[in-house]
């Protein structure tokens, strides 16, 4: 697995689908391909209440990769340093292999270059200090981007505020 | 190179605060301004969408004027020396043979008005108009007749608040992006939403409380909760005592309203409209009772907003924390407000055309009545209007039945349309101007209102990358053409805003620091129980409004309950995406992406009825059949049986938008013969009062 934790409090996400278009900006993507998706689930009715759910669906980064073992290339790489899986795209001959071994559907298509494109957890702003697009801009601060061992467990927090007795 | 701006978001009317980064004069990234607490880079889908709406070939790329019918989509580009003299010349035949009253100009609001409409004044013209009939007249009459001011004089502490009550009033669909997260925050600390509405919106999938309300019943709920806070002697005291008059007459006239008999109009159990008014008055004063912003809805819709308002007076909430507090202005805070254009100039005293002011005295003069213009348009009573310059406006898409429209429009000389994207009366003008986009364009400062007051700047991030052009250099332009170029000496808007600032102690330089100044060190609160300062004759609250009753309109209008769809039949509702700003990002390629055709909700028993199934294409028609179309059905239990729904801003007609030409269908071409159905009190459209059939499609 990457180093790094993407974390989306379901919670205070509102569905507004901003992190689509903060990825397909930043990456200067055309219409086609997207990076990360929100999954729309629902509504449905909840302790009478309606209810959804705005399901978050980027790249897992997994330990290993079946896009990277698939690729005849060499284009799709796990980055030695922090294990971010991402494509080379000057080596990617836009054969698909990694669109069909990827269980969630997360390598997309670009038409216009031919190539393939995904989540690298915009690894070029991450080695300047920066988060990636979509958790910097997300709406209502819902994605939590870093280091797993460094991230406070927003749940947790909200939880301990909840049930907190003063004796 | 690379380059930070400090600038203001114009992809909808919100107005966020954004940080633009250029290099090589390419914008490669805009976020929410880091600057600002509320944003720290935070921006919607429509604001990242902003590059593609920059670089979009499908949007305004010259000055183009009309060749064959109006509408018929045959144009010639041109120059702007061409296009500027045509307008100039038409304009100056209808000045020379009707006055200077017979041009009129519309837009959509906002704070970056002042050149445009001292272009106007300065002509000699009172008809300004914008587009509030077909959004908060209602509220801002409402407010007027309580308050002595309008919609504005308030703002939304919900930082604070403990209990927000919203009708129908979407707001983490509508994104305005600092109070949904506040809004999100208000949820984390436990606090509550009340969300009413027709359907379950997305404000319903967050909210403690969720009522699916039979339509047009808002105003019966909130008499019920009125009469329960009366009876149960649940109001502020204090603050009614020394605020509000008339509450003995609101008392007497409640009586009848029970949430017995508010259950049968509205379909919530009155035991619940009992346990609701308790809980919000434990919460009190920090509860907001939510007065609406696009409430032209029905045809008591002004009764229901200002009953939300007289709920706030009775629990206290205004200018306490958590509630309604005054927005504070530069005089508040003890600073020198920006120079005034307009002030400058004599402001005609020419009666308006639709009457607002003098033949209707219960509409404030202000943006007037679009609908009342289209009929003095049609009817050239009390004085023809001939000219006719829409900037940023789209009446066609906005108000009902643009085929009823376009007759008062073919009335006119000139049809102008300014705008950065094709809009459905672009299409239908005569000359079309490509107004830059707000990346590519800087506007007038504007003040803040607010806790702290403020000073913000929008500056363009890079040069028009076509052939648009800036607004207050548009309108310059045919100042100087047409002999008001006394009033437009300015050389460029740097050289404008360096006169706006002039004694204000801040400077330009101060203004690109950060995007914004504030003219106050800490928020600024009043007295509630002492120093409040309401511009109603009496000084009050005035539930019995001297002003209404002076016009003839009731201040306790007896309730009616809204008709029933017949069998087959029901109300068309409409509403907003997360993703859309109306009918304007349609056609923008990454917004379209991700919603490109808007769909019909539709009750999952009366779709049974019906033999209509989840996704099935359903043909749905106008109540008096002239319009029909087909579209795709969402099927749901999550709207009301009276009710179907679809989002605004589909269906557009014009080819050269190729992503959203004829997807899905749109609801103002439904609301045929509602053109001039309006709320009498509070002048805004009835868009609601719109019925259809709907069956499954062959």
């Amino acid at each position: 697995m990457s180093k790094y934790y993407l974390f989306q409090d379901s919670k205070r996400c509102i569905g507004c689908y901003s992190c689509e278009v903060h990825c397909k900006a930043n990456k200067s993507l055309p219409v086609g391909p997207r990076p990360t998706q929100i999954i729309p689930v629902g509504p449905k009715v909840v302790k009478n209440l309606p209810r959804m759910s705005f399901v978050y669906m980027p790249c897992y980064h997994c330990e290993d990769p079946w896009c990277v073992e698939a690729c005849p290339t060499g284009a799709m790489q796990k980055r030695a340093k922090d294990g971010i899986v991402f494509v080379d795209s000057s080596l990617c001959v836009g054969c698909k292999t990694c669109i069909s071994a990827c269980p969630w559907g997360a390598p997309q298509w670009n038409p216009e270059t031919g190539t393939v494109v995904k989540c690298d957890y915009c690894m070029d702003r991450i080695d300047q200090g920066l988060e990636p697009a979509c958790v910097r801009k997300c709406v209502t601060h819902c994605l939590h981007f870093g280091k797993v061992e460094e991230m406070d467990d927003i749940r947790r927090k909200r939880h301990a505020e909840a049930v907190a007795v003063f004796e | 190179m690379k380059e930070s701006v400090y600038s203001i978001c114009g992809m909808c009317t919100v107005r966020c605060p954004i940080r633009v980064d250029v290099e090589n004069g390419v914008v490669k990234w805009i976020e929410g301004n880091p600057h600002d607490a509320g944003m720290a880079g935070r921006l919607c889908a429509k604001g990242s969408a902003g590059i593609a709406m920059l670089y979009d070939y499908e949007r305004p790329q010259h000055p183009m004027i009309r060749e064959g019918a109006r509408g018929g989509g045959k144009w010639k580009k041109v120059s702007w020396d061409e296009a500027l003299d045509y307008i100039a010349d038409k304009l100056k035949a209808t000045i020379d043979k009707y006055g200077p009253r017979a041009v009129a100009l519309s837009d959509r609001g906002g704070p970056f008005r002042e050149i445009h409409r001292s272009f106007l004044r300065a002509l000699g013209s009172p008809n300004y108009i914008n587009h509030d009939a077909t959004c908060a007249r209602n509220t801002q009459h409402a407010a007027i007749s309580l308050f002595g001011g309008g919609r504005k004089t308030f703002n939304y502490d919900y930082k604070q608040c403990k209990h927000v009550v919203l009708y129908g009033r979407n707001v983490l669909e509508s994104m305005r992006v600092k109070n949904a997260n506040i809004i999100m925050d208000l949820l984390d600390r436990g606090g509550k939403i009340t969300y009413i509405d027709v359907r379950a919106a997305g404000t319903a999938m967050k909210a403690t409380r969720f009522w699916m309300i039979r339509p047009g019943t808002d105003y019966a709920l909130n008499l019920a909760i009125i009469h329960t806070i009366l009876k149960d002697n649940l109001y502020d005291a204090q603050f009614t005592d020394k605020w509000v008059a008339d509450l003995n007459a609101l008392k007497e006239f409640v009586i009848p309203y029970t949430p017995e008999w508010a259950a049968k109009e509205t379909g919530i159990p009155a035991q619940e409209i009992v346990e609701f008014t308790h809980e919000v008055a434990k919460d009190s004063p920090s509860v907001i009772f939510h007065p609406g912003w696009l409430t032209a809805r029905y045809m008591d819709s002004f009764y229901a907003s200002r009953t939300a308002y007289i709920l706030n007076a009775l629990l206290g909430s205004i200018e306490a924390p958590g509630g309604l507090f005054f927005q504070k202005g530069p005089g508040d805070a003890g600073a020198k407000g920006l120079n005034s254009l307009m002030n400058t100039i004599p402001k005609p005293e020419e009666k308006r055309a639709d009457g607002c002011g003098w033949k209707h005295k219960q509409f404030e003069a202000g943006p007037g009545l679009m609908h009342l213009f289209y009929e003095a348009m049609l009817s050239g009573e009390p004085y023809p209007i001939k000219s006719y310059i829409v900037y940023r406006h789209d009446p066609l898409l906005s108000l009902p039945d643009p085929e009823a429209q376009k007759k008062a429009l073919d009335q006119l000389d000139l049809l102008v349309s300014i705008d950065a994207n094709y809009s459905e009366t672009a299409w239908y003008a005569d000359v079309l101007l490509p107004s830059a986009t707000y990346l590519e364009k800087s506007s007038v400062l504007c003040t803040g209102k607010g806790l702290k007051p403020s000073f913000k700047m929008r500056q363009k991030a890079i040069d028009p990358h076509n052939n648009a052009r800036a607004d207050w250099w548009i309108f310059k332009e045919l100042a100087h053409r047409l002999g008001i170029g006394e009033y437009f000496q300015f050389e460029d808007i740097e050289d404008f805003w360096e006169w706006q600032l002039e004694g204000t102690g801040v400077t330009v330089e101060d203004l690109k620091q950060k995007g914004t100044v504030s003219l106050a060190d800490k928020p600024i609160w009043w007295d509630r129980l002492n120093d409040l300062k309401f511009k109603t004759p009496s000084g009050k609250i005035e539930l019995v409004s001297s002003h209404l009753e002076s016009c003839g309109i009731p201040s306790f209008k007896p309730y009616e309950s809204p008709k029933k769809p017949a069998d087959g039949m029901f109300r068309l509702a409409f509403g907003r995406s997360p993703v859309h700003t109306h009918g304007r990002t349609i056609n923008n390629p990454y917004l379209n992406e991700i919603m490109s055709e808007n769909t019909l909700w539709i009750n999952a028993d009366q779709a049974e009825k019906l033999g209509i199934k989840n996704k099935d294409t359903v043909e749905v028609t106008a109540a008096d059949g002239s319009h029909s179309g087909t579209i795709q059905a969402w099927v749901s239990e999550f709207i009301h049986p009276e009710t179907v729904f679809m989002v605004h801003g589909f269906g557009r007609k014009i080819p050269w938008q190729t992503r959203g030409y004829n997807k899905g269908l749109a609801d103002y071409r439904f609301e045929t013969g509602l053109l001039h159905v309006y709320d009498p009190a509070g002048g805004a459209n009835a868009l609601l009062e719109c019925m259809v059939s709907v069956k499954k499609a062959a």
